[in-house]
């Protein structure tokens, strides 16, 4: 390209002038170094613009300002003007490929006079006619004038955009004069060369960043407002423009798509916060609680969003289309209620023991038929209930799992705790949520104790009596809780055998005590033992959020018992039931058989109309799917019901007495004895773990559970946010949440797997009722599936089946996963052991750096000073000398003056190989560090560049 | 769409020469106004309370914007708000003192409210470090706000604000003498802020070394802004307690 060649002709020729005429300028040595600097400063910029920018036009606009230079004399104005020069050279460039002409004219012409305005209106007069054939003119013409001035400005501030560095450039636009750039500024925007589109298309993209990082920038929001207004003005501008013929309006269209979907994207943000629900709600109690209680409100919530997706599911595949589309009621004996209970079937009682019509109602799983298919879409209903209830759990799998991994990548490395303990306490401790003065004067004292205690600690490291103390202790803690948890153990085993003796007499000859022993020495036990365990637990003398960790897990423990002497006590019935079925069902069968028999001999046909018995008439099984939801369905009730009545009782009446006969008492109720309660976390929380692994347990026999989980969580929030802002005081400790919500998560995961083995055994390996349900007359329950596979899939399909399911396959396959996890498993050790490593190293680097500097401080103080200051080291020692006093503003900073000229050279490398020892690891700053920045070079010194090289981000003071 | 890009193109060189005319006329209209909406506050801030409140109370009846929609989408952008969260922050600035905060924001009224209105809001009224907020976030640096300074503050102190940026200002409302280094004066203030001067002078100094050999990598002897995001930055609770629901 010869346009090319030109210039860098001209470039050479220029640079040897500059070179030339800086030599004789330099008569005192400051001016040369200033000069020198600028220089510098200037090819690294234009390095960067190398890399950036299309290189024919740029090299030439880089060039340009030094051959200028040179030519001027002062650096001031030098600094003011180089921007608009380049600009100009910038606008001018690609004309030059176009026409290399009326460039060079152009070019010399701009050699010849300094400002050029005149010229200036020309060019884009010129060009003007120029872009009329491009055809983008109209829509310019039609703006308004104020816009263009706007433009301008901008523009100014793009075209020292170039130079890599947001901050000066906006700094510099204000000082640079208009008219020029602005005329510079305008042509620019027309001529639309490959690389112009490049540079702008890079400009766009810049401003876009900062539109979306302007939020993050710690400035003044007016700062941001005017600088987000010209920034999206400015992208506004220019998106159009790049891009030429169709793909312009290519690129207009997908501008215009992405607008929309930012758009469209905020506004779906917003609506989503709008859907959450409770927030204030939350943050009251948080405010007034601390957000330890806060976080069982969010676990409520969180809870109550995954049983509204469930019942969605439930409801949706499962209630809804037998409703709809099934049988009526009493259309077939399992959906009618029998004869013998006809009598009693609305009475009150029975309805409330879940008996009666409720027992033979949509909300069980005796009520479902068998059909294949219901209604004119032929649904599977059997199918779509077996895969619902194995999909609540798939999905309920997946969102506690994946909660759990968002919440562990959240907050920090907590990995060095030894590390600041002090300065965190100092500028973590104070909780901003809170906003109510009471939990303020906890929160007070608590930080106040913890300061003691660390102080505490921190003077008395080394004696270890107090620690044998302790963990013997902790020790003794934990046998006398093993000991309590063994006991309740033994005394539920003890009234589970006693209540199967019980099973086995009359009931009409028990008491109602004997009737319900069970039951009410599992409430009991759930009574008792948490504040037993709360009590044993202050031997142990764990901080609060520790010690709410324990008493949860050892709670955990007692519920676990009861729950599974539960299950136990409910699979002897399942079995005991199953005989009975059994037997039942080869009555009926002898019965049918009979009536066959008596029918065909009798009337001699071998077209035998089934019996005519009305559907409440027949005799049935028990259907032990019913009975197994109903009880799940009765514990539940009654869990809600204690809970309710405990809150009641326990928190507002205690409340109310203490509150109202504290005017009538000899000692003072408030402070003294009963006092006011506390909210029991870790109670309350263990009840909504247990009672989710209740419904997903019952969710299978009873698909009502759902749905009245849904309502028992709803009332809960309200009941329970009111309850506690109402009768409960803040906490004694007031402490953080710190990511106990994950503990929960986990001690929910841990249910959701107890919960599913029972229920996957029930599905895999009993067999269903004969006579009600969805899968009667099957032989197992997964029957369905397999029946659907043969009869309904295409052929191949089952033959995918049969080979997947082959002992075969499934053996490597399990194989494999083994080894997949072995093998993810040792690479996040390794990982692991990489972090810890890693960390070690910083450890020691940070302390080997710290002891280096406070040996050899003062001299490495100093040398730091310099060799900030001097970015050339040839020019090292006069500054130094210079930079010395300034250091008596640093107090350990010994002997300032021992440091020589001479010396300062070496002293620079040792602080060298210092960060070549150890690396900084908390490099990304944002501005530079102060001991070395700002002090002494303000008071002093000529100040090589006024904190230009430095001052990168620095953030705006104040 | 393309014709809205139209600005772009380059101007006529009488629009060229205009343009400053215009630019001056631009401005002058502009003060105008501005002179203008100043005279029509002072006289609603010196008319009488009941007239005062009727007015607005009108305003409220005929539901009048209190923002253009740039003005939202702008602050959606430079905040961490959406756009009911900005309305309702405006809300709650304008009950702080009604008769001052006008209804209209559309063209930027300049409206300071006294940090004892600040300070006196439930947020942030049980905080010990009300001042050295609302003074680090104010323009003035003594804490009086406009809607500016008060969406600016909430937003750095929303749950959605990065780590960074809560560093940054953490500092500075920590940094009690405006030096831009953490000493130890300024420790001790922080410290009995915290402890509302429970602690003994021996325990605080000590506190205060501690603080200070953890924290400080130049051993200058007082925290900078490096040596404090390098150890908030690793704080798991600062996060969760740096910030205020509104």
């Amino acid at each position: 390209m010869p346009p090319k060649r030109r210039n860098h002709d001209i470039i050479e020729v220029e640079n040897v002038g500059m070179d030339v005429d800086a030599e004789p300028d330099s008569d005192s040595e400051e001016e040369a170094r200033r000069r020198s600097r600028n220089r510098r400063s200037k090819s690294q910029r234009k390095a960067k613009q190398v890399s950036e920018d299309e290189d024919e036009d740029e090299e030439e606009e880089e060039d340009e300002p030094p051959r200028r230079r040179g030519r001027r004399k002062t650096t001031k104005t030098d600094e003011d003007e180089t921007p608009q020069r380049r600009g100009r050279g910038k606008r001018t460039k690609p004309q030059d490929s176009d026409e290399d002409e009326e460039g060079d004219k152009r070019r010399a012409a701009r050699k010849g006079s300094k400002a050029s305005k005149k010229k200036a209106a020309k060019e884009t007069s010129d060009e003007e006619s120029e872009e009329e054939k491009v055809g983008r003119k109209k829509a310019g013409r039609a703006v308004s004038k104020k816009e263009k001035e706007e433009q301008n400005k901008e523009q100014k501030g793009n075209v020292k955009g170039k130079d890599g560095e947001n901050k000066d450039k906006k700094k510099k636009k204000k000082m640079s004069s208009s008219s020029s750039s602005s005329s510079s500024s305008d042509s620019d925007e027309e001529s639309l060369s490959e690389g112009e589109i490049a540079a702008l298309k890079e400009q766009v993209e810049e401003k876009k960043k900062l539109i979306a990082t302007l939020r993050n920038k710690p400035w003044r929001m007016n700062k941001r407002l005017s600088l987000l207004k010209e920034a999206q003005d400015f992208v506004e501008k220019f998106e159009g423009a790049l891009g030429k013929g169709k793909g312009r309006r290519l690129y207009a269209f997908k501008v215009m798509m992405t607008k929309k979907l930012i758009k469209f994207n905020r506004d779906f943000e917003n609506f989503k916060t709008a859907c959450i629900p409770w927030e204030r709600k939350i943050k009251e109690v948080e405010s007034h609680f601390g957000s330890s209680v806060a976080s069982y409100f969010l676990f409520l919530r969180w809870m109550y969003g995954l049983n509204l997706v469930l019942f969605g599911f439930m409801f949706g595949l499962v209630v809804l289309p037998e409703v709809l589309m099934g049988l009526p009621y009493g259309s077939i004996p399992r959906k009618t209620v029998p004869r013998d209970e006809e009598d009693t079937a609305m009475d009150f009682s029975v309805l409330f023991d879940f008996g009666g019509y409720c027992k033979y109602s949509i909300l069980f799983y005796g009520y479902y038929n068998n059909d294949r298919t219901i209604g004119v879409l032929q649904y599977r209903l059997p199918l779509s209930y077996l895969l619902t209830s194995v999909g609540v759990f798939g999905y309920s799998l997946l969102v506690v799992i994946r909660t759990m991994a968002r919440n562990a990548n959240e907050g920090g490395d907590g990995g060095d705790e030894g590390e600041f303990i002090f300065s965190w306490k100092m500028f973590t401790s104070w909780d901003y949520l809170i906003g109510n003065p009471e939990t303020a004067d906890n929160k007070y004292a608590s930080i106040t104790t913890s300061f003691k205690e660390s102080i505490v600690d921190e003077q008395e490291n080394q004696k270890d009596e107090n620690i044998h103390l302790r963990r013997f202790l902790r020790v003794f803690a934990n046998f006398l809780i093993l000991c309590s948890l063994g006991g309740s153990g033994y005394l539920i085993y003890f009234v589970v055998k006693r209540s199967q003796e019980f099973a086995k007499m009359d009931p009409k000859t028990l008491t109602w005590f004997e009737n319900n022993e069970v039951e009410f020495v599992m409430s009991l036990l759930g009574l008792v033992c948490p504040p037993l365990f709360e009590t044993i637990a202050e031997l142990e003398d764990y901080h609060p959020r520790i010690a709410l960790k324990w008493q949860l897990g050892r709670i955990f423990a007692l519920f676990l018992g009861n729950l599974y002497t539960f299950l136990f006590a409910l699979f002897d019935e399942v079995t005991a039931k199953l005989e009975t079925e059994k037997s039942i069902k080869n009555a009926t069968e002898w019965a049918l058989h009979q009536y066959y028999a008596n029918y065909s001999s009798f009337y001699n046909t071998t077209d035998v109309p089934p019996p005519k018995v009305a559907p409440a008439d027949v005799i049935r099984g028990p259907c032990w799917e019913t009975g197994v939801g109903r009880e799940f369905v009765k514990l539940i009730v009654s869990d809600v019901q204690v809970t309710y009545l405990t809150i009641l009782v326990g928190d507002f009446a205690r409340a109310f007495i203490v509150r109202f006969l504290n005017y009538c008492w000899c000692w003072d109720l408030e402070a003294g004895f009963p006092s006011y309660g506390e909210f029991d976390i870790s109670g309350n929380v263990l009840g909504l773990v247990f009672n989710q692994g209740m419904i997903w347990m019952g969710a299978f026999y009873a698909p009502g559970l759902v749905g009245m989980n849904v309502l028992r969580l709803l009332t809960s929030m309200y009941y329970q946010s009111w309850a506690v802002m109402a009768c409960n005081v803040p906490h004694e400790r007031v402490f953080k949440a710190s990511r106990s919500n994950n503990f929960y998560m986990g001690l929910l995961l841990l249910v959701l797997f107890l919960s599913l083995l029972p229920v996957v055994y029930s599905m895999m390996t009993l067999a269903p009722s004969f006579d009600c349900g969805p899968f009667s007359g099957q032989e197992k329950m997964y029957d369905v599936v397999i029946e659907t596979i043969d009869q309904d899939l295409p052929a191949f399909i089952g033959n995918i089946f049969i080979y997947a399911s082959n002992p075969g396959l499934i053996m490597p396959a399990i194989l494999l996963m083994i080894l997949a996890i072995y093998y993810l498993n040792t690479v996040s050790k390794a990982y692991q052991q990489a972090n810890t490593d890693l960390k070690k190293k910083m450890q020691m680097a940070r302390e080997d750096e710290k002891n280096r500097r406070n040996n050899k401080d003062s001299t490495n103080q100093v040398m730091k000073d310099l060799e900030d200051l001097m970015p050339d080291k040839s020019l090292a020692p006069p500054p130094a000398e210079e930079e010395k006093p300034p250091e008596v503003v640093i107090d350990k900073s010994v002997k300032p003056t021992k440091t020589k000229p001479g010396t300062a050279e070496k002293g620079v490398n040792v602080q060298k190989e210092v960060s070549l020892a150890a690396p900084n690891p908390r490099r990304p700053v944002t501005r530079a560090p102060g001991p070395r920045g700002g002090p002494p070079g303000n008071t002093r010194s000529p100040q090589p560049q006024p904190g230009k090289g430095r001052g990168q981000g620095a953030a705006p003071r104040r | 769409m393309v014709a809205s890009k139209g600005p772009g193109c380059g101007p006529t060189p009488d629009l060229l020469f205009g343009s400053g005319l215009l630019l001056s006329r631009y401005f002058i209209s502009d003060w105008a106004a501005l002179i203008k909406k100043k005279k029509a506050f002072a006289r609603r801030w010196n008319s009488d309370g009941p007239v005062v409140s009727e007015l607005e109370s009108s305003d409220m009846g005929n539901k009048q914007t209190i923002f253009t929609a740039q003005q939202l989408d702008a602050y959606q952008d430079c905040t961490y708000f959406t756009r009911k969260e900005i309305l309702r922050l405006f809300y709650r600035y304008r009950d702080l003192a009604p008769q001052l905060v006008p209804l209209d924001y559309t063209n930027q009224p300049d409206v300071k409210l006294p940090y004892e209105l600040i300070g006196s809001m439930p947020e942030l009224k049980d905080n010990p470090f009300r001042q050295r907020i609302a003074e680090v976030f104010s323009e003035d640096g003594e804490g009086n706000m406009t809607l500016d300074d008060f969406l600016d503050m909430f937003s750095v102190l929303s749950e959605m604000a990065p780590r960074d940026l809560k560093a940054y200002y953490a500092f500075k409302i920590y940094d009690f003498n405006n030096d831009d280094f953490i000493c130890k004066s300024d420790l001790e203030k922080t410290l009995n802020k915290l402890t509302r001067n429970e602690l003994t002078e021996d325990e605080v100094k000590m506190v205060c070394e501690k603080v200070i050999d953890e924290a400080d990598l130049d051993n200058d002897g007082r925290l900078s802004l490096e040596d404090f995001q390098n150890m908030i930055n690793r704080a798991p609770d600062f996060l969760s307690t740096f910030h205020i629901r509104i």
